[in-house]
């Protein structure tokens, strides 16, 4: 069964199309990669499918939920972690996971078990008296997606969620993603990382300028271009037909 | 309804715990209040009787104005607004919680400001039931004006400024200092449509004063509008920004 369905979603600004028409369908418990350079629409899709934005034209739906017509049961089975961290400074872990959790409506003595749980999932128990502000940008993170799954979401976006992180703390991320997937949540993640892309998604879309121009395997992808032994970022290369230059000069004008 | 009321209740109370004490809110929410009340009395010490329910009613104005600055620019700033929005209540019920919020900073302040009065100037609440509503539902009308302010602008010191532009006229355009009937006649409409004008109104009924514009209960129920007025507006002006 598909648990996210995009289908033709198109997002005008005036001018300007960040989205055009982007098609995708993500089965239950796969990992679904967005491959682009910044500025691609990567994040305005995410913003989409999560129910901050309105598509200029398109559907989407999540556990066969409309996305714009019923915005507030897509809201109950998705978890979002965005790109900022930004959860409450002046709270400390725990109550920042608890507010969290009363939000989607859950009792206090389930929200407050649920959040030790959480704390020792993500190697954040130690932390859990300590203010959001205090922790490192890795911990940040972690709390963050900690937060999204409070409610135990079949459905978790992840917006460039290693960028800003040292080795390490994208190491620990990455591991946790893993294991967030062989308990079968479905989970869209976004990146302009390509190595990141080939570790983590079973099936990649690469999006360059609001367009997808190919879905498929990190495998399948590589097998799809001519270079001897070829890597995922020559395929990347060959498939958009993007110049190094020209990769930079997107990354540099991007968000 | 009863999620989205639980809902707003946990908003207010966060809101409550992070910002309660943020520096504007300090100067702009607390001090203020105090200092403009205290100036006041040092000038006219014997007669500061009449002027008691207009400053409880500025006292409000500016406690929960700044809160609003505060609590909707910051969040908007910092990202936590849009995270607000990722959870499964309306832009309604958000708002709902954040101007309950800035109203129990208001009427907090309000409090502390009265009990230390009382005790350098005892004065005498007539009506201390129609003294508690109006209490309320005046910090309900202006904290939904200072959301609705809040949330056109970006910055905690543009939400301020322009809260002032609403703010002085109504100080002295409203009938804490001067009653509106001593207006000259082409300041009166302007007087009538401020909410401060209603809330200083029933807060002198509760003190034993006449009633000067309409009668308390016709003007708790103006307050009441505004209150819905410029919650919708908000709400409104919320949901463009963010989409």
């Amino acid at each position: 069964m598909d648990t996210v369905i995009a289908d033709g979603l198109r997002k005008n600004y005036n001018n300007f199309t960040a989205l055009d028409c982007v098609s995708f369908s993500i089965k239950r418990g796969e990992v679904f990669g967005l491959l682009g350079p910044n500025g691609a629409g990567k994040t305005t899709t995410i913003r989409i499918l999560s129910g901050l934005l309105k598509p200029t034209s398109g559907n989407a739906l999540i556990m066969g939920n409309d996305v714009v017509k019923k915005p507030v049961e897509v809201k109950k089975s998705i978890g979002v972690v965005p790109e900022t961290s930004n959860l409450y400074p002046e709270l400390t872990c725990f109550d920042n996971l608890v507010f969290a959790g009363r939000l989607y409506g859950m009792r206090s003595e389930k929200v407050k078990t649920k959040a030790d749980e959480l704390l020792e999932l993500f190697g954040l128990k130690e932390k859990r008296n300590v203010l959001f502000s205090k922790l490192s940008s890795g911990m940040k993170r972690r709390l963050s997606m900690a937060a999204s799954l409070i409610h135990d979401p079949p459905v978790l976006f992840l917006d460039e969620p290693t960028t800003g992180l040292d080795v390490m703390s994208a190491r620990a991320l990455r591991e946790i993603i893993h294991s967030l997937k062989r308990r079968g949540i479905t989970i869209l993640l976004t990146t302009h990382d390509i190595e990141e892309a080939d570790r983590l998604c079973d099936r990649i879309a690469i999006i360059v300028k609001g367009r997808i121009t190919v879905i498929d395997t990190p495998e399948a992808l590589k097998k799809s271009v001519s270079a001897v032994n070829p890597s995922l970022e020559d395929a990347f290369v060959e498939i958009t037909g993007l110049k190094s230059e020209l990769m930079f000069q997107e990354k540099e004008g991007g968000r | 309804m009863k999620d989205a009321l639980r809902a707003a209740f946990f908003i207010a109370l966060k809101d409550m715990k992070t910002y309660y004490f943020k520096p504007p809110n300090i100067s702009w929410g607390i001090l203020f209040p105090f200092v403009f009340v205290l100036a006041f009395y040092l000038r006219n010490p014997v007669d500061f009787s009449p002027l008691i329910p207009g400053l409880v009613a500025l006292s409000l104005l500016f406690g929960t104005t700044s809160m609003e600055a505060i609590v909707i620019t910051f969040e908007r700033m910092t990202g936590a607004m849009e995270r607000l929005m990722l959870y499964p209540v309306s832009t309604l019920t958000i708002l709902a919680g954040k101007i309950a919020g800035g109203a129990l900073f208001g009427i907090t302040v309000t409090a502390v400001l009265l009990s230390g009065l009382f005790f350098i100037f005892p004065f005498y609440i007539v009506n201390p039931l129609l003294f508690l509503a109006s209490a309320a539902i005046s910090a309900l009308a202006f904290s939904a004006l200072g959301a609705f302010v809040s949330v056109a602008v970006k910055q905690v010191f543009e939400a301020q400024t322009l809260a002032n532009l609403f703010r002085f006229p109504m100080i002295f355009l409203s009938g804490v200092f001067i009653p509106v009937s001593a207006l000259p006649p082409a300041l009166r409409p302007v007087a009538y449509a401020m909410p401060l004008t209603y809330s200083v109104d029933i807060l002198k009924v509760s003190f034993g004063y006449t009633a000067e514009i309409l009668p308390p209960v016709a003007s708790l129920a103006v307050l009441l509008v505004f209150t819905i007025a410029f919650l919708g507006l908000s709400v409104k002006i919320m949901k463009n920004r963010v989409s």
